[in-house]
C-alpha cells in the first residue's frame, strides 16, 4: 500500500498489552505499522494466539492500543469505528430476533422506518441465499447459515470498511468455498475496503489483494507483506489450481512455518521441529 | 411418548389412588375404615364437598381472591425486580454496598413475616399481597441481574458496531436478555406468588382457599381439608398450564423441544 492519507486504516506503531488479573502484563502484540487501502482486501494470516483479533478489535476501536495511532481514512480513531462493519470470530447474533430481525436492526437504530428496513432486510437475505429463512432464530439455523446471516447483517449498513474475523472459520471446506465466493461476489460490487484474518493461507490467497503475515507471540509483529498478483474476477475454488497461487502459497508458507511451529512449541512443549 | 397414552396413564394414576383411598376408607382390606376415615376422609364425600362448593357457587368468591391476590404478588414483584435487578446490575457499587443486605433479606423465612403484614396491612388481601411480594421479587431480581450480567460480550460488542446507544443498547440487549432469564423461572416465580397468597390467608383472614382450609381444620373437618387442598391443586396445576403456554411463546428463540 502506497504512502498517501486515503488509505482505509493506517497503525502507526501500534502495540497492545493486558493487564492481567495477577498483575503481570502480556504483551501482545510489539510496535505494528499496517495500512489498508481504500478498496483494498488485506488478509491477515498468523499461528494461533498470535493478535489477530485483538488487531481487529483496535481496528473496530473496541480496544484502545497501549501506544501508537489509529487512523481511519485519515481520522484519528478514538471511539467506536462508525465507518466499519465488524463480522465477529463467535457468534454475535442476537438470539431472541429472528434472521430478518438481526439483519434489519442496524438499520432501524440508524432511524430507518421498520418497514423499509425489514424490506431491504429480507432483499440482503436473498442476496446470501436465505430468502426462505426469514423469520427462524439464530438457535434454529446452521453454523453456516448464522455465518450468512452476519455477512447480511453487517452489509445491509454498507460500511466503507469491512472488519472479518476468520468469518468462515468453523464450517467444512465446501461450504467454505462456497462462502468465498458469495464474499467476493458482493465485495466486487463496490470493493469495500476489507481486513480479513484467516488462518487458512490457501483461503488468504484466493481471496485477497495482499496477504500480511504475523509471527507467533506473544510480542507479535508483522513479519510479511505479499502482493497476490491474481487476477479477478477469480472463482476460489478453481484458483488453487493456477501455478502462480502454488508458487506464491510456497513463498508465504515458508516465511510462515517457523512461526506456526514456534506457537505450536510454546503451547504444547514439544521439540522443535 | 404418545400425548394420548401419557395422558391416560396420568388419569390412571388418580384413578389408582382414588380407588385405594375408597378402599381403605370404605372396607376392611387396610384396617379399620372408621379410623382411616377419620384422619384421611373419604373420596366420595371429598367429591361430593367439592361437588357442593362449585354448584353452589360459594368457591369461586375464594377462588377469586386467591387469584386476585396471586397475580398483584407477581405483577408487583416482578415489576420491582425487574428495576432493582436493572438498577444494581448497572451500578456494581451499589451491588456490592447491599450484597449482604440481599442475601439477608432474602434468607428470612417468609412466615415469621406474615404478622407483621397483617399488623401493617391488616387482613384483607393487601397483607397476603406483600408475603407473595416478598417471595416474587427476589426470584424476578436476582435473574434479571444475572440476565444483564450474561450478556455474551460478543453479542454486545456486535450491537455496538451497528450503531447502538446506551438506550438502544437497553431496548434491544440487556431488556431481552434479562427477560429471558426472568421468563424461564415463571413457573416458579408464579408458584410463589400463588404460596405467598395461600399462607397468608391460613395464618389470618376472611377469604380465600387458604381461608377455606384453615377453617375446616379448625373444626376437625376432615373432608373439608381435603376438598380444599384438592381445589388448591386444580388450581395450581391450571395457573401452570398457563404459564407454559405463555413460556412457549415468549421463549420461541430458544428453540429445542419447546
Ligand atoms: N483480555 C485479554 N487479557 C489477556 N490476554 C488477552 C486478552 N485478549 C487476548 N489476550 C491474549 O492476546 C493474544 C492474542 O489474542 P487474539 O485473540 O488476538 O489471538 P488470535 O490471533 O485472534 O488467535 P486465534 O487465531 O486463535 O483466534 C493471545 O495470547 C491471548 O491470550
Ligand atoms: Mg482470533
Amino acid at each position: 500500500m502506497a504512502e498517501g492519507s486515503s488509505a482505509a486504516v493506517r497503525l502507526r506503531g501500534v502495540e497492545i498489552g493486558f493487564d492481567l488479573a495477577n498483575g503481570g502484563r502480556f504483551d501482545a502484540v510489539a510496535a505494528t505499522d499496517l495500512a489498508v487501502g481504500d478498496h483494498e482486501f488485506v488478509a491477515i494470516v498468523g499461528p494461533t494466539g498470535c493478535g489477530k483479533s485483538t488487531l481487529l478489535n483496535v481496528a473496530a476501536g473496541l480496544l484502545k492500543p497501549s501506544a501508537g495511532t489509529v487512523e481511519i481514512f485519515g481520522r484519528p480513531l478514538n471511539d467506536i469505528n462508525r465507518q466499519a462493519g465488524y463480522l465477529f470470530q463467535q457468534d454475535a447474533l442476537m438470539p431472541w430476533k429472528t434472521a430478518i430481525e438481526n439483519v434489519a436492526i442496524g438499520l432501524e437504530v440508524a432511524g430507518v422506518r421498520s418497514r423499509e428496513a425489514r424490506e431491504r432486510a429480507r432483499e440482503w437475505l436473498a442476496r446470501v441465499g436465505l430468502g426462505a429463512f426469514a423469520d427462524r432464530y439464530p438457535q434454529m439455523l446452521s453454523g453456516g447459515q448464522r455465518k450468512r446471516v452476519g455477512l447480511a447483517q453487517v452489509l445491509i449498513r454498507d460500511p466503507k470498511l469491512l472488519l472479518m474475523d476468520e468469518p468462515f472459520g468453523p464450517l467444512d471446506a465446501q461450504t467454505r468455498l462456497i462462502m468465498g465466493d458469495l464474499l467476493l461476489k458482493l465485495w466486487s460490487e463496490d470493493r469495500k475496503a476489507v481486513m480479513f484474518v484467516t488462518h487458512d493461507l490457501d483461503e488468504a490467497i484466493a481471496l485477497s489483494d495482499r496477504v500480511v503475515i504475523m509471527s507467533a507471540g506473544p510480542q507479535s509483529r508483522i513479519i510479511g507483506d505479499f502482493a497476490v498478483p491474481l487476477e479477478r474476477p477469480r472463482d476460489v475454488g478453481e484458483i488453487r489450481h493456477d501455478p502462480r497461487f502454488n508458487a506464491l502459497h510456497r513463498e508465504i508458507w515458508d516465511a510462515l512455518r517457523d512461526q506456526v511451529m514456534a506457537a505450536y512449541r510454546d503451547t504444547s512443549g514439544a521439540p522443535a521441529a | 411418548m404418545n400425548r394420548g397414552i401419557l395422558l391416560s396413564l396420568q388419569i390412571l394414576v388418580a384413578a389408582a389412588t382414588l380407588v385405594v383411598w375408597y378402599l381403605a376408607s370404605a372396607t376392611t382390606i387396610f384396617g379399620d375404615p372408621k379410623t382411616i376415615a377419620f384422619f384421611f376422609g373419604d373420596p366420595v364425600s371429598v367429591i361430593k364437598r367439592i361437588w357442593v362448593w362449585f354448584s353452589g357457587g360459594t368457591i369461586w368468591y375464594h377462588l377469586g381472591i386467591t387469584l386476585t391476590e396471586a397475580v398483584l404478588a407477581f405483577v408487583i414483584g416482578a415489576v420491582g425486580g425487574v428495576v432493582f435487578g436493572f438498577w444494581f446490575a448497572r451500578k456494581p457499587l451499589l451491588a456490592a454496598v447491599f450484597d449482604p443486605y440481599v442475601k439477608a433479606a432474602n434468607a428470612l423465612p417468609r412466615v415469621v413475616l406474615a404478622p407483621i403484614f397483617a399488623l401493617w396491612f391488616g387482613l384483607g388481601i393487601w397483607s397476603k399481597v406483600a408475603l407473595g411480594v416478598t417471595l416474587v421479587f427476589f426470584i424476578v431480581f436476582f435473574n434479571v441481574y444475572q440476565g444483564v450480567k450474561e450478556v455474551s460480550p460478543t453479542v454486545l460488542n456486535n450491537a455496538r458496531m451497528l450503531g447502538m446507544n446506551e438506550r438502544q443498547l437497553l431496548r434491544h440487549i440487556y431488556m431481552p436478555s434479562a427477560l429471558s432469564w426472568v421468563f424461564s423461572s415463571l413457573h416458579t416465580s408464579v408458584g410463589f406468588a400463588v404460596v405467598g397468597a395461600v399462607v397468608g390467608e391460613y395464618l389470618g383472614s376472611a377469604a380465600g382457599l387458604g381461608y377455606l382450609i384453615h377453617q375446616a381444620e379448625g373444626v376437625f373437618d376432615v373432608v373439608g381439608v381435603f376438598a380444599g387442598m384438592f381445589v388448591l391443586m386444580g388450581f395450581v396445576l391450571v395457573v401452570d398450564g398457563i404459564v407454559t403456554v405463555v413460556e412457549r411463546r415468549l421463549l420461541a428463540w430458544r428453540g429445542g423441544n419447546g
